[in-house]
Parts: C-alpha cells; structure tokens; sequence
C-alpha cells in the first residue's frame, strides 16, 4: 500500500512539474511511515519539502502555493495532527473557490494516516472522514486497496479542487495487486467489492476489511451480503448504495469513527428518505465506541467495530435469529 | 548613510517633497547587515499621483460607510480610512505582477491594485457582477488577474496563505515578490510566526507588512503585544524589520522599495511595520468606546496623509487650493458613478447558490 501511495506521487511528479510534496519528514527521513521513499533522491529539496513542525503554516503555504497554480501534495504525520491546520483546510482551501465567485481555484492535497492506530490512544488514533466529509468544497478519499491507494491519489492530485486523502496506518503494510503503468480511479465511486443479495454491508478504508470478514462468515450462514466500498466520502455516491439496498432491502453501514453525526449517519439518512419502502428492516450502524481511544489493547479493541459485531447485525437485520 | 543622504538631496531638488522626505530620512533606520536602501528619485508630479489615489480609496470607502448605514450593505465591513498611505505607497513601489494578500480590510487594497471601484461596490451590495459575484461580501474578494489572492476573513490565515505565494514564486524561479498585509492584532497568531520561520528558512520572496493602526478589535497593541515594537517580531528568525511612518505615502514607497529590491534579490523575507491610524471603528458595528475622540482628531489634523501631500502640494505651487477642491470633486463624481454602476447591476442570480463550490460549475 506504502508503495501504490509513493508511486501515485512519483508519477505525477514526473508528469507534472507543478506537483510537488511537503510535510513533516518526508524528505531526508523518507516519511515517518516511509511513504515517500526514494523521492528525495529523484526529485531533490526543491520538489520534496521537509518543513519544520508547523501544521498551520504549511497547510497554510500549500494553499496559497496552489493559489498560484501549483499541485502541492501536503502531508500530515498523521491527520490527528493536522488539527492544528483544519482552519487552512476548511476556511482557506474549502471555500476560497466559492468566496471568490469561481475565480480562484485551489488544486491541493492533503493527505496522510487517518483513524486507529495500534495502541497509540486517544490523541494519536481518530478517524476524521466525518470531520471533512461535512464540509462543501472539499472532496474526502478514504481508500481500502493498494490499486484504490494508486489510482484515486492519481486523480486526486490531478483534480482542480482540494481534496482530503485519508489513508490508514494500519493498511500500509498490506499488499494488492496494482494496474500496470497510468492507473487513475474516478473520484466520487463507490464500488462493489463483494455482489450478495440479502444484506449491504457499507463501509471504506479498513473497515472494508472487516465487513470482507464478516461477509465470508456469513455466506457460511446462507446470507449473502452485498460488501460496498465507499472509496470517496465526498461526494457521496448515493446512488451505488441506494441501489443496492434496491436489491437486499437490508443496510448495514460500518464505520471506525464516532457514530454521531458520522458517515453511517449520514448513509442511512439517505436510504431512510430516498429508499424507505425499500427497506426490510431498520437501517443500522457498526461504529467505534463514543469514546476517545483507550491505550490497552483489549480496551482498545473493544472501542471498535469488529468482524463478529458486524455478523450479528447483519444477521439481526436479516431476522434470521428470530 | 550615503543612500540616506542621497535621498535628502533628491528631496531638496524637489522642493514638493522636502518636508516629507526629509522627516522620513530622519526617522529612518537602514535595515540590518547592509541591505541596500532605494533612491526615491520622485518627480514633483508624483506626488498629484499619490495625493489622487488616495483620496479616491478615502472618498470610496466614506461612500461604502454611508451605504452600510443606509442599510444597502450587510454583514461586517471594515473601512480603510487614514490608512490610505500604507497602501498606496506600497502599491507604487510593488510591480503589477507581485501578488498582493491581505486580510478582511481589503477593500482599498483592491482598488489600488485596479480592481474598478463598481466591482467592489457591486460585490458589496450583493450584485451578480461584483468581484465575487456577490458570494463574498467585503471580506471575500478575490482578482487573481490583477495579483490580487484576497480578501480573507480569519485573522492572520492570510500570511500562510501569503508565504506559499512566495514559495510558489522562487518554486517557478521567477522575480516576482508577494506583499502580505495583515494587522497588528493578527501578529500575535501563531501562524504568522509560523510562516515568519519558513520564508525566513527558505529565504522566500516575500514583504510583510503589518498596518499597525494602533488597535486590534479594540486592544491597544501595547495591551495585546510584549513588544510593541512590531518590527522586531521577525528578529528571532532573522528577518529585518523596520518601522516606518505610514502615514507618509513617500516613507511607505521608499521602505516598500527597499524591502521588495532586497526580497526580490534572494536575500528572503522582511517586514516592515506601518506606523498608521484607522478613523473609524474596527467594522461598521464598532463605535470605538475604547479611545477618545480627542485622540482620533489629533490624528487627523496633524498627520492625515492625504492632508500632508495636499498641504505640501498647495505650499510647493504644484497646485492651489481650488485645483484641489476640482479634483475632489471628479473623485466624488467618479465615486458616485461607480455607486450607480453597480446599484444597477442584476442581484446575484439564486441559480447561483450552488455553483463554485467545485470545479466544473457546481
């Protein structure tokens, strides 16, 4: 995954000279997740920035650098930190294009590790789709795969608006297949990762993984479970879930986060009011607990969704135990 | 100082600018390790020049003040007058394609830079063909055509903003500098000792200047700042800082001049702290209980700038009194038109709601 993110960028910086990358260690050091390894050496100091540990400024430098016309990739160490920068973010890069009346558009990246982390507690480890998804002018990615990883920071360096990448410490390490030469995803898509027809299983980034888990143990239990991989929090792709739930009559969405005001929230709120007759059963939600993230590992664990979780609200919706 | 020195014998030759010159070359301090200052070589004429633009931005923003008490304008509107000279000052020594960044008193900045007077007014009343199709407000304003990136409406968010111009600049190797205005009260954001430490690190192309109109909000800045010798907040990354009297359009130019030549040589940052005054309150809402009227009419009788280049303009024969009064006059009407001009411009159309928000329309 660590290496689709790296090449994504390496690509686009060959591509375009205007692209170019800064954060937190992510030249000499190589990232503090070693994403942009080899950069440095390819592209030298003036195209990968280490910048002293400053959020708000250099999110700040970013967008006015793509005021300017550049593709900035900004990275946080991870994105806990960039609440520091989050007034940049929504304030300058979110609404400049409107406040501007459409005359000044800001092509930025901000991406980095997003959600849970392991054993890293509650300042370290937070999921802030929600956060950023709630805001117009902002596109939010979260992707799952490495080949989601590659093509959807390709496009997402290359689009005309700020987009927020939300990648997750704990997918770094795993490895996927990955398109040959140019691979670029569309933003806003949703995808079905696995068809089914009795349940739809919504989630995105790790929680995809999860929701897989839980799928397989299911169709050992004769209940086929639609798996939707979100991809892109925003825009929304209401119509990849609304159809699906179409099919099964059944929802269940997971998330990571806090499930107040979150994307399931805002999941289920569409299906309630665009596919109510529809529905079988009430939509439900797997989220994190309402808590911050607890240091200890099983109370860590315990704050958030898990694969038998899953199962047995998809079964629960399914009235099969009954 | 040699340069100093020349600068004082150019103002005797042109008598027009004795006063001005000479009291700016007293009061004014070479910046550190030998930067070269700027002769101001100004023609008597210049100062006609000077003495027009700013009382264009003083007469447009009395005319926006009194549209916002006829409820015309909404919202929060923050007027320039008696800051007049900082900005003009500024605009003459900056080249058209330096870009210009300021905060949410920006109106003045605008119509320095171009921007027509109607485009504002437009934008303020709300119209479709206000510089930001009326979805900014006196805040928000933008014309990037013109090197103008705003018009912003967080205090300090803009010198960010404004330090990744200069990257971008020396990114593209260009010679262009960027100008970023921001306030006395903005200083005191952690941000802009943020963005102080990278363009002084990066050595980036770039001018902050600090209006200081003597109040943020309603703070007096010896109340809001350890030291409220503003110029010396870049000391500790190693950014000059001088201090002029920004209240005297040929000082802002000449110190404009100085620092934008040392920017655009490599050399990175500067800051230059405009010693200056607002006569109104903060925005329109503020009746500004925390000075006295007495201090504020002190101000004005004795250092309004646009009074100083008048009176120098009269003494100097350059102009008389009535010449004077004829160009207030064509100001106000050009003012006025510009009012008309942009009350008979369409409201932003409610199809315009959602458009803007991304790139392809919506």
């Amino acid at each position: 995954m660590r290496e689709a993110i790296r090449d994504a960028m390496a690509e686009e910086m060959r591509r375009d000279e205007s692209v170019f990358l800064m954060g937190e260690e992510v030249a000499e050091y190589e990232g503090a997740y070693k994403v942009s390894q080899g950069l440095l050496q390819e592209f030298g100091p003036e195209r990968v920035v280490d910048t002293p540990i400053t959020e708000a400024g250099f999110a700040g430098v970013g967008v006015g650098a793509a005021m300017m016309g550049l593709r900035p990739i900004v990275e946080f160490m991870t994105w806990n930190f960039a609440m520091q920068a989050i007034d940049q973010i929504v304030n300058s890069a979110a609404k400049t294009r409107y406040m501007s009346g459409g005359r000044l558009g800001l092509p930025v990246v901000f991406r980095g590790p997003n959600g849970a982390a392991s054993q890293v507690a509650a300042q370290h480890s937070q999921d802030y789709g929600a956060w950023y998804a709630h805001v117009p002018g902002l596109k939010v990615v979260a992707p799952f795969d490495a080949a989601d990883a590659k093509g959807l920071l390709t496009a997402a360096i290359r689009d005309p608006d700020p987009v927020v990448f939300l990648e997750h410490e704990l997918l770094y390490g795993d490895t996927g297949q990955v398109p040959d030469g140019e691979h670029v995803a569309e933003l806003g898509r949703a995808r079905v990762v696995r068809p089914g027809r009795d349940v739809t299983l919504v989630s995105w980034s790790r929680g995809v993984s999860a929701v897989l888990a839980a799928a397989e143990t299911l169709a050992g239990q004769d209940i086929e479970a639609e798996v939707i991989d979100l991809r892109t929090l925003r825009p929304l792709d209401r119509a990849t879930v609304l159809g699906s739930v179409q099919r099964t009559h059944r929802i269940v969405c997971v998330e990571e986060g806090w499930p107040s005001c979150g994307i399931g929230a805002e999941v289920i709120a569409t299906v309630s009011a665009e596919a109510f007759d529809a529905l079988d059963a009430p939509p439900r939600r797997v989220s994190g607990a309402e808590v911050p993230m607890p240091y200890a590992a099983h109370l860590e664990a315990l704050a958030l969704p898990d694969v038998e979780t899953v199962v047995r609200v998809a079964r629960e919706v399914c009235y099969v135990d009954v | 100082m040699a340069a100093s020195k020349r600068v004082e014998e150019g103002a005797r030759e042109l008598s027009p600018l004795a006063s001005l010159a000479a009291r700016s070359a007293a009061s004014y301090e070479p910046m550190p390790n030998g930067h070269e200052q700027v002769d101001l070589g100004l023609p008597p004429g210049e100062l006609l020049d000077i003495h027009r633009r700013m009382l264009l931005l003083r007469r447009l923003e009395e005319r926006i003040g009194q549209l916002y008490a006829m409820g015309e304008i909404g919202g929060f509107c923050h007027l320039y007058i008696g800051q007049e000279a900082v900005a003009v000052g500024m605009e003459r020594a900056t080249r058209s394609d330096d870009p210009v960044i300021t905060a949410y008193r920006c109106h003045a900045h605008m119509v320095v830079r171009g921007v027509a007077p109607e485009l504002v007014i437009g934008e303020l009343l709300g119209k479709a063909e206000g510089v930001s199709g009326g979805k900014g407000g006196s805040m928000h304003m933008f014309d990037p055509a013109r090197n103008f990136y705003g018009g912003h409406g967080i205090v300090g968010a803009q010198v960010p903003l404004g330090t990744g111009i200069a990257f971008a600049l020396k990114y593209r190797k260009t010679d262009r500098v960027c100008v970023t205005y921001f306030g006395d009260g903005a200083i005191s954001q952690g941000q802009v000792a943020e963005a102080f430490n990278m363009a002084a690190l990066w050595k980036l192309p770039i001018v902050y200047v600090v209006e200081n109109n003597q109040y943020g909000m309603g703070t007096a800045v010896d109340r809001a700042s350890a030291v409220s010798a503003l110029h010396k907040r870049g000391e500790s990354f190693g950014i000059p800082g001088q201090e002029v009297d920004g209240m005297d359009p040929v000082a802002v130019e000449r110190a404009g001049l100085t620092a934008l030549k040392h920017a655009r040589s490599g050399r990175g940052p500067v800051l230059l702290e405009m010693k200056t005054y607002r006569y109104r309150g903060h925005s329109m809402s503020d009746p500004a209980l925390y000075r006295t009227r007495e201090e504020v009419q002190k101000v004005r009788d004795e250092r309004d700038p646009i009074s100083r280049v008048a009176e120098l303009l009269v003494s100097a024969g350059v102009v008389d009194a009535d010449q004077l009064k004829a160009v207030d006059r064509e100001i106000r009407a050009t003012v006025m038109e510009a009012v008309a001009a942009a009350q008979a411009m369409p409201d932003a159309d409610p199809a315009e709601l959602m458009t803007d928000i991304y790139s392809g329309g919506s």
